[in-house]
């Protein structure tokens, strides 16, 4: 094959056009399956409704009456962000340490290979099971664990605080387990040569290295959760959101401006603070 | 200090080290109180939503959550089960794709106002023929823009379903568009902030080889963002097939509607078919977009 055809670089593809014509037919099919109608946004009806509810949301209820019953909301809103996220770090951690491949059979602590079955039960297995569960927890939207734990546990926050617990703890799971997996192993070596054990390679090499960027995602995911501790008040789990589902049902749609306006502004002061610390890391 | 009276051969090394004692003693004690600032506000938060670590690790609740978990299982396998989660599945994932297309059609649209690169300043910026009166108006237009885009994103999707449904009834099209409109405002503002970060060099090549603006941005920047758009779209088309599982449950069909009547009526069992449905479209989408990603980069 000395006068190669070919261009290596750019095979020939059998059917050039498979992937535009696979493209084309499965938007034809999501089109007809959400039966889209885009006429039906100006439609007089549909519309009168749209502008009735946006046109209702102004001027947003500034009335200090209301805002003073908001403020217990407001702050159960924060509470339970809080609560979820402290919820969420613990499983994290928990599920982060066997679910980061160098940390159970990988990279440079663990050039002294184990036996293989003692490498399956210690290491592979606790992996596989971590990594599959941190799957599971995030797969499930958290407002689908808020409905789940609603039903087991009966209203009101607490049920609020599992689900953001356990639908960020898969989050912080995987990242933190990303984290750890991604620090230098150069400073490890280091360590390592000096003759440091696990536990010191661990603390001393991965924690320092890893900390800054868990703690800076950590607080991303806050932000997160704020907002979807809003979102959560819907199904039951107090705070703003109940309100704003209150307000909703009421047709109160000033309120639910102001309650809107009050998400929003949580979530800047959020990122403030979370800008702020993360410049400290820095 | 000691820096000053050192030296010169070894003002170097004691200029370097000098700096930190002072602000080493002040550091840690500014450190331990941050940390008790964060333990007061775990304590007030945990006290004000009502649960404490015996409610979390307690044998109650712990009790009342496995024997519900227990009454889930096991899963409705019933063919018509089976086929009406698969159906969702379909329809959810329908939702999913139109709301993120609808939001790149909505970002790219925005993109041209909202990013400076393409308003205010940079390489375009520097031609001539951009008198003060144009300056002022494109610097209004990013304004408005950025502040739609603002507005999009701070609603809620959820907020957004209940508009639409409002305006075109319930059904999975009014998913679509409060998908569409949310993440419109998300990936307007990614794309604005990529389009402010490219590399100007190939810019000034063009502009240097007599290019207008129209060419410019033609030939010079959307090469180098289509990849990070299309990164971008893609990521965020993971975290809407989540959200449009959620839409279900305001009327928005799919699978989340299934499983809000299997919450509701207690089906128990159906609503464990519809999780592990959910799990596997879930997974399915991440890896076809990590699969794309990657062969992107």
């Amino acid at each position: 094959m000395s006068s190669a055809p070919l261009d290596p670089q750019h095979p020939r593809q059998p059917l050039p056009y498979l992937k535009l014509l696979l493209a084309l037919v499965a938007f034809g099919a999501a089109w007809r399956l959400t039966e889209m109608q885009p006429s039906a946004l100006f439609a007089a009806e549909g519309r009168r409704n749209m502008l009735a509810f946006i046109g209702g949301m102004f001027p947003p209820d500034l009335s200090v009456d209301f805002l003073q019953r908001m403020l217990g909301p407001l702050l159960t809103t924060i509470q339970l962000s809080i609560a979820g996220m402290v919820l969420a770090i613990l499983i994290g951690l928990a599920l982060a340490l066997p679910a980061a491949r160098t940390l159970r059979f990988a990279g440079v602590l663990h050039e002294v290979a184990l036996r293989r079955r003692r490498r399956w039960l210690l290491a592979v297995l606790p992996y596989a099971g971590a990594r599959g569960l941190l799957n599971l927890l995030r797969a499930v939207p958290e407002l689908v664990w808020a409905l789940i734990f609603v039903r087991a546990v009966g209203l009101g926050a607490f049920p609020g605080v599992l689900a953001i617990g356990v639908a960020y703890g898969g989050i912080l799971g995987k990242i933190y387990a990303e984290i750890i997996e991604g620090v230098a192993p150069q400073p490890l070596e280091t360590l390592q040569s000096t003759g440091a054990g696990k536990l010191a390679v661990f603390c001393y090499g991965i924690v320092p290295q890893a900390l800054p960027h868990a703690v800076s995602y950590t607080l991303y995911r806050w932000e997160c959760a704020i907002r979807a501790s809003a979102v959560l008040g819907f199904v039951g789990a107090g705070g703003i959101g109940q309100e704003i589902e209150l307000s909703m049902r009421m047709f109160n749609f000033h309120e639910v401006m102001t309650l809107l306006m009050m998400v929003f502004g949580l979530v800047a002061i959020t990122d403030l603070i979370s800008a702020a610390v993360r410049r400290r890391l820095r | 200090m000691g820096a000053s009276q050192a030296a010169p051969s070894q003002k170097f090394f004691t200029s370097n080290t000098a700096a930190l004692p002072p602000s080493a003693p002040a550091r840690a004690w500014w450190t331990w109180l941050l940390a008790l600032g964060v333990a007061a506000l775990i304590w007030w938060s945990f006290r004000g939503v009502g649960v404490d670590l015996g409610m979390l690790l307690g044998s109650e609740s712990r009790r009342q959550m496995l024997s519900y978990l227990l009454d889930l299982y096991p899963p409705d396998l019933t063919s018509a089960t089976v086929r009406s989660a698969l159906w969702g599945s379909i329809e959810t994932l329908a939702i999913s794709l139109m709301g993120t297309l609808l939001a790149v059609l909505i970002a790219l649209l925005m993109v041209g106002g909202a990013s400076r690169a393409l308003t205010t300043s940079g390489v375009l910026f520097t031609m001539p023929g951009a008198g003060r009166g144009r300056r002022l108006t494109l610097l209004g237009l990013s304004l408005l823009a950025r502040g739609i885009l603002n507005i999009l994103r701070a609603i809620p999707e959820l907020i957004w379903a209940l508009i639409f449904i409002l305006a075109v009834g319930l059904g999975p099209f009014a998913g679509v568009l409060a998908l569409g409109v949310h993440t419109g405002g998300v990936l307007g503002k990614l794309y604005a902030e990529t389009v402010e970060s490219l590399d100007p060099q190939p810019l000034e090549a063009l502009q240097a080889t007599g290019a207008g603006k129209v060419a410019i941005f033609l030939y010079g920047m959307l090469p180098q963002a289509a990849p990070h758009f299309l990164a971008y779209g893609l990521y965020r088309w993971e975290v809407n097939i989540r959200a449009a599982a959620i839409l279900g449950f305001v009327g928005a069909g799919g699978l989340g509607k299934q499983m809000y009547v299997s919450l509701s009526l207690f089906h128990h069992h159906q609503l464990l078919t519809q999780l592990l449905a959910l799990f596997v479209l879930v997974t399915f989408v991440d890896a076809v977009s990590t699969w794309l990603r990657r062969r992107l980069s």
